[in-house]
């Protein structure tokens, strides 16, 4: 860590926090089910094939598709290929190291990737011009920007937001030849998943913890619901623990608040 | 994802493709203490998965910015040897390994009295001889058992499992194959004398009943591994009192 002093919360803050969540409260007077304000804004990279930037209180983060033809990987053939990859970069916060990926900026693509995948939000299957020699690559790259807290959260919303954006030029195979034309299509999509992520502090269950709620929180976990109520991937984090019944909670929670936070999603093929 | 199933995971009889019951886990075998320069040490058989866990500590901690004044840091390295998978895998750190590190950590870490040793650190180390599914599971029992050859004070052992699904059904414990063209896999650990649970991932799809289903026959598992744990333990427990007797 290059500033230690940013992982300390001071005890004064700390206790604020407890209390006033003995009192089902929270320091930005917020509801413990409330996320914090969001902001989207889809379509801002003139170079990408889809971008957004989101803005979830004091947290921002960008991510940017770009879509290139690519050899399928030998064990699907006839499916393309996402790749989503996220750095939490220094610029977006005093305890971010510069250098190679570290454990949570690799925890962060694998969770926004699996979440995705498991939607099938992008149908893979239909992004194959050759089987077996070409099939279309999508990236999916996240960059933190401003580090606020919930850093899962706002990642899936901009990439969702970003792969619901996405337009791309169209493929056709003749004779053989991939030719690229000039039309502009939007990517296949399957369902739309969300990602809630709820933190336990002492005995309480809250949902989108700031900064100083993580520094305080003991455990969080990550519920991807798509439109039906279903669970397309958890992600338990840090070293703190759950019983059973706070499990069935936070999947409720993670539900019932899933489609609040479905209704900033842009809609499908809206740039 | 629904890949394109090479065989039926579930015949007309309800048998899973190496012959179990939805409900039934591989065979189990744990061996502690097994390693001579290691502080805590155990092996793993699951079905076909084959894993060895080496703990060092509470030892002195470097690089010394890594030291924390009020209690032990724990490291954890998971890692697959090239030969333990079908293709030869690089013997470099994956991402996968990367994250599974850091998951199985966080899995662990709750059952150590970290607090009794500020400024050292605890150690676990990892080797996937073989995969066949549930590695991580698999690494996590193993390394808990090993934390206590080690004589490392523990709240309890942790003990995880797997639940899938697999043609619409919920089974326990899942092999590669069922792995790889399932339709969803769902990782836990839990301390099962104390209720928490401490480890929990899925991917895949789930509804909300079968997720609250699956839990329930994962914590069912958990009790016939833990049982397996501690008997493993105890094995060794009497074959140092034996050595012991034997010396004097």
């Amino acid at each position: 860590m290059n500033d230690k002093s940013e992982l300390i919360i001071s005890k004064i803050k700390k206790e604020t926090i407890l209390s006033l969540l003995r009192k089902n409260e929270r320091i930005d007077n917020r509801g413990l089910e409330d996320y914090r304000k969001i902001q989207i804004t889809t379509g801002l990279i003139g170079k990408a094939n889809g971008s957004a930037i989101v803005k979830l209180g004091d947290t921002t983060v960008i991510t940017g598709i770009k879509i290139q033809i690519d050899r399928p990987f030998p064990d699907t053939p006839d499916r393309g290929i996402q790749i989503v990859n996220a750095e939490l970069i220094p610029l977006a916060s005093p305890i971010f190291e510069p250098g190679p990926p570290g454990e949570d900026d690799v925890e962060l693509s694998r969770v926004v990737d699996r979440g995705l995948r498991s939607a099938e939000i992008i149908k893979l299957d239909e992004l194959v011009l050759i089987p077996g020699e070409k099939v279309w690559a999508v990236f999916v790259d996240i960059y933190a920007l401003d580090y606020g807290g919930n850093m899962i959260d706002a990642a899936a919303l901009a990439s969702v937001s970003a792969i619901l954006t996405t337009k791309y030029n169209k493929a056709i195979v003749e004779n053989g030849e991939v030719k690229i034309t000039d039309e502009q299509i939007p990517l296949p999509i399957g369902s739309i998943p969300v990602f809630v992520t709820i933190a336990k502090i002492g005995d309480k269950l809250i949902v989108d913890p700031s900064y100083e709620e993580e520094l305080v929180m003991d455990a969080r976990i990550t519920f991807v619901i798509d439109e039906n109520d279903n669970i397309t991937g958890i992600q338990k984090g840090n070293p703190g623990t759950f019983t059973y019944g706070e499990l069935i909670e936070a999947k409720n929670i993670a539900i019932r608040v899933s489609k609040k936070l479905r209704e900033h999603l842009p809609p499908v093929h809206s740039e | 994802m629904n890949l394109k199933k090479p065989v039926k995971l579930l015949d007309e009889n309800g048998l899973r493709t190496d012959g179990r019951r939805p409900d039934e886990l591989r065979p189990l075998k744990i061996q502690v203490g097994l390693l001579k320069n290691a502080d805590g040490s155990a092996y793993i058989e699951l079905g076909k998965n084959k894993i060895i866990v080496a703990v060092y500590g509470p030892r002195e901690a470097h690089p010394r910015h890594v030291v924390i004044p009020d209690r032990a840091i724990v490291r954890c390295r998971y890692h697959m040897a090239p030969f333990s998978v079908d293709e030869r895998k690089s013997p470099g750190f994956s991402r996968r390994e990367i994250e599974l590190s850091k998951v199985i950590r966080e899995a662990l870490e709750p059952a150590i009295f970290i607090e009794e040793f500020p400024r050292t650190a605890i150690d676990i180390f990892i080797e996937v001889l073989e995969a066949d599914g549930g590695t991580r599971t698999a690494s996590i029992t193993a390394a808990s058992v090993a934390l206590a050859d080690a004589g490392i004070p523990l709240k309890d052992l942790v003990t995880a499992t797997a639940i899938g699904k697999i043609e619409g059904k919920l089974v326990i414990d899942l092999n590669g194959l069922e792995d790889q063209y399932g339709e969803g896999d769902m990782p836990i650990a839990m301390m099962p004398s104390l209720g928490q649970i401490t480890l929990l991932q899925a991917d895949g799809r789930f509804s909300g009943e079968e997720f609250e289903e699956g839990l329930k026959m994962a914590i069912n598992a958990i009790k016939k591994i833990y049982r397996v744990q501690k008997e493993a333990l105890k094995r060794r427990y009497i074959e140092i009192s034996k050595e012991v007797l034997e010396s004097e």
